[in-house]
């Protein structure tokens, strides 16, 4: 790792506990820190989705960034608000949306380090005199002198570990980044922000995506589809099983993702699932479970993290979604260098068009790739 | 009744003699309020609401500040008709139920300077020709930095900020021609003759008055910023001086570093020591495009990367020459971070 004495750390603060106790480790440790928000949405926007008596989603609350402030405050940094929202409703809002009524299920915050957190904070940071960043991520990374690459690993913290959202970084985003609680357990952060006077350390964890209030996308999709003067496209149309009959009607395709059960409302004798949906004849194929295993996937926009682009087939553990147990693959390189295919030693339940499969060697991250 | 308190009383109306003075007015025209803003929703809401005309028409520009586009916008809600023109325009947006023009006297953002003296003269001739029609003006921005004489300019209510002026924020002042009807819009107390009711912050008009007393000409100023504007163009020659072509304040200049963050430039400047602005801060403190630039004709994309800089009475040509320096420095750091960004 570089030497990051006395050069400027630029710290991403959310205000909450994680990314506080960034800013305060590193000052502790005599770097120079400046922290700094970004205001990414504006909720007054959509406000028919805060439910009466306050926000619940929690993207750029005021209150975060007054927290955010008081903490840059008590630890005598320089704070900043610098505001993206233009450039991430272009880059992961709208995309967020055209992804589902596509049919797919996206991962916004992945799109977010990559277009935003990586890419125009570090801009930013750089613009105004600081060569690094930090964040309050949960992964850990290190320098191999023997490939000349960054790497990066899973966190000491298994249920904290973030190096799902964070497969498509470049390495030339890795030698300016620091993620200083990758090496360390959630309780342990809190009990430091405590040790360091941080009035963040009790904190709720945040937990869906910021910018749509409650988790609720449909909600959101439509609120936001009406403010750009669009309407949702009329997505209803059939339920039908695995061998094509129609069983029920539903409500709008992008209501549902692959592996759901609820909300179908058709009564069958064992429990069914989503398999499939198709905005284009507006159908959702349901069936049960075994009938969601797949045994193989492709991988588009592959990014290799921690080695380079493999020229053969080699064995890997995959995540095909953030709570998911890697599974043991066979990472089979196509003509595209950008489209790998996953084949699995067991067959996987919900395979979802969106979601990512995340490359490991045991806690190293290979890189990783969207399920096509 | 007793001496402590009629000291005080003393000293509060002293200090309004001292800022009429400043206007040309005299002290019973001076209502000490909280600030600029308090002052503009006195002058608006007050005016409109207190008058008995059936139909009542507000004129105003897009380049105010909130403060004054709000009121006009809250006026809309209760009823009132609302005309937002620029400057140009207003004598042809006029109707014989115009009650109130409110006009900004120097932009607080371009520093351009507003033709209210005309404004004030087709007022005047429709108030001869029996209309009820008042003229407001927002002088928060040029008052200090320009010789204002509110009789001269001939408007009947005129806003003022003190910590514009350097006294300490919180204080402000709104001028109220003598005979014209302006009503208070809070209730509860009958101080400042019965037009802004609660209890006289008396330091801060003391203060206010302290600070109007040692303000002096502009000329200093001027030479400031044209040095610096010389000197950046000469380091910079690819920015632009927004409003440059218009009749504007001497302490003010906002420049157009076309490709980079504004907002970028101001945490490098602030990390050095140098306190610059850009646009309005919303809640969160983040910045968002100018209004004022927006309206003007500037992109969204050029709002963001504009900086105004305003300098004062105790800014120094040293301090100029190290703000050219640091700003060149910084503007070429980022435009080289954009265009890697853009590439």
């Amino acid at each position: 790792m570089p030497d990051s004495a006395a050069r400027i750390i630029a710290v991403a603060m959310s205000g909450g506990v994680d990314s506080s106790v960034v800013a305060g480790l590193l000052q502790r440790q005599g770097a120079p820190v400046v922290g700094m928000t970004m205001q990414l949405w504006n909720q007054r926007r959509l406000p028919e989705l805060i439910p009466e008596g306050g926000a619940v989603g929690r993207c750029c609350s005021l209150d975060d960034v007054y927290d955010a402030r008081y903490v840059a405050s008590i630890l005598g940094i320089p704070y900043y608000v610098v505001n993206f929202e233009e450039r991430f409703e272009e880059q992961v809002v709208k995309p967020f949306v055209e992804e589902y009524l596509a049919g797919r299920t996206p991962i916004p915050c992945a799109q977010c380090n990559n277009f935003i957190k990586f890419d125009q904070f570090l801009e930013m940071a750089d613009g105004v005199g600081a060569e690094q960043i930090a964040t309050g991520h949960y992964a850990r990374l290190s320098f191999n002198p023997a490939t000349e690459r960054y790497e990066m690993r899973t966190s000491v913290d298994a249920n904290k570990d973030q190096t799902y959202f964070l497969f498509g970084l470049t390495q030339a985003q890795l030698a300016r980044t620091l993620f200083p609680l990758g090496g360390m357990a959630k309780p342990q952060v809190r009990d430091l922000a405590k040790e360091l006077g941080l009035p963040v350390a009790e904190k709720h964890d945040s937990q869906e995506i910021c910018f749509v209030p409650g988790g609720d996308y449909a909600n959101f999709i439509k609120a936001y589809l009406a403010e750009q003067g669009r309407e949702l496209p009329d997505g209803t149309g059939e339920i039908v099983d695995t061998a094509g009959r129609v069983v029920g009607e539903h409500a709008g395709t992008h209501r549902f993702t692959v592996g759901q059960r609820r909300g179908l409302g058709v009564a069958a004798g064992e429990p069914l699932y989503v398999i499939s949906t198709d905005p284009s004849t507006r159908r959702v194929q349901v069936g049960r479970d075994r009938e969601l295993m797949r045994d193989s996937l492709i991988a588009g926009g592959v990014n290799w993290l921690s080695i380079a682009s493999p020229t053969e087939a080699r064995e890997a553990q995959v995540k095909i979604r953030n709570k998911h147990a890697p599974a043991v693959a066979t990472l089979v390189p196509t003509g595209d260098p950008e489209r790998v295919e996953v084949r699995f030693r067991q067959p996987q339940r919900a395979v979802t068009p969106g979601q990512a499969a995340v490359f490991y060697n045991g806690d190293l991250v290979l890189g990783g790739g969207w399920i096509v | 009744m007793h001496r402590p308190g009629q000291a005080a009383r003393q000293h509060l109306e002293s200090a309004r003699r001292t800022v009429a003075g400043f206007l040309g007015a005299s002290a019973t025209e001076i209502v000490f309020t909280s600030g600029g803003t308090e002052a503009n929703n006195l002058a608006i809401l007050g005016m409109v609401r207190g008058l008995p005309c059936a139909r009542k028409h507000v004129v105003t520009t897009p380049i105010e500040h909130p403060s004054v586009l709000e009121c006009v916008r809250q006026l809309g809600r209760e009823g009132v008709d609302v005309s937002v023109v620029d400057a140009a325009d207003i004598e042809q947006t006029l109707r014989e139920e115009t009650v109130l023009v409110s006009v900004m006297h120097a932009n607080n953002e371009t520093g351009a300077i507003h033709p209210v003296r005309e404004v004030a003269a087709f007022v005047g001739r429709r108030r001869q020709g029996g209309q009820t029609i008042y003229l407001h003006s927002d002088g928060v921005q040029a008052a200090g930095k320009i010789p204002v004489d509110v009789r001269e300019l001939g408007v009947d209510l005129y806003s003022l900020s003190a910590h514009k002026v350097f006294a300490p924020k919180g204080v402000g002042a709104l001028y109220v021609r003598k005979g014209t009807p302006l009503r208070g819009i809070q209730y509860g107390g009958r101080h400042e003759r019965e037009r802004r009711a609660g209890t006289e912050n008396v330091p801060a008009a003391m203060a206010f008055a302290r600070a109007v007393e040692l303000s002096d000409g502009a000329a200093t100023l001027e030479r400031l910023r044209d040095n610096f504007e010389t000197a950046l163009l000469k380091r910079l020659p690819w920015v632009e001086m927004n409003g440059a072509g218009q009749e504007r304040l001497p302490n003010t200049s906002n420049v157009l570093f076309r490709g980079i963050s504004g907002e970028g430039l101001v945490i490098a400047l602030d990390l050095q020591n140098m306190a610059v602005s850009t646009g309005a801060a919303c809640s969160s403190g983040s910045i968002e495009p100018s209004h004022v630039l927006l309206a003007m004709g500037r992109s969204r994309e050029e709002a963001r990367s504009s900086v105004r800089f305003s300098f004062g009475r105790y800014n120094t040509a040293a301090e100029i020459a190290a703000l050219v320096d640091a700003t060149a420095k910084a503007a070429e750091k980022l435009r080289k971070e954009e265009k890697l960004l853009a590439g």
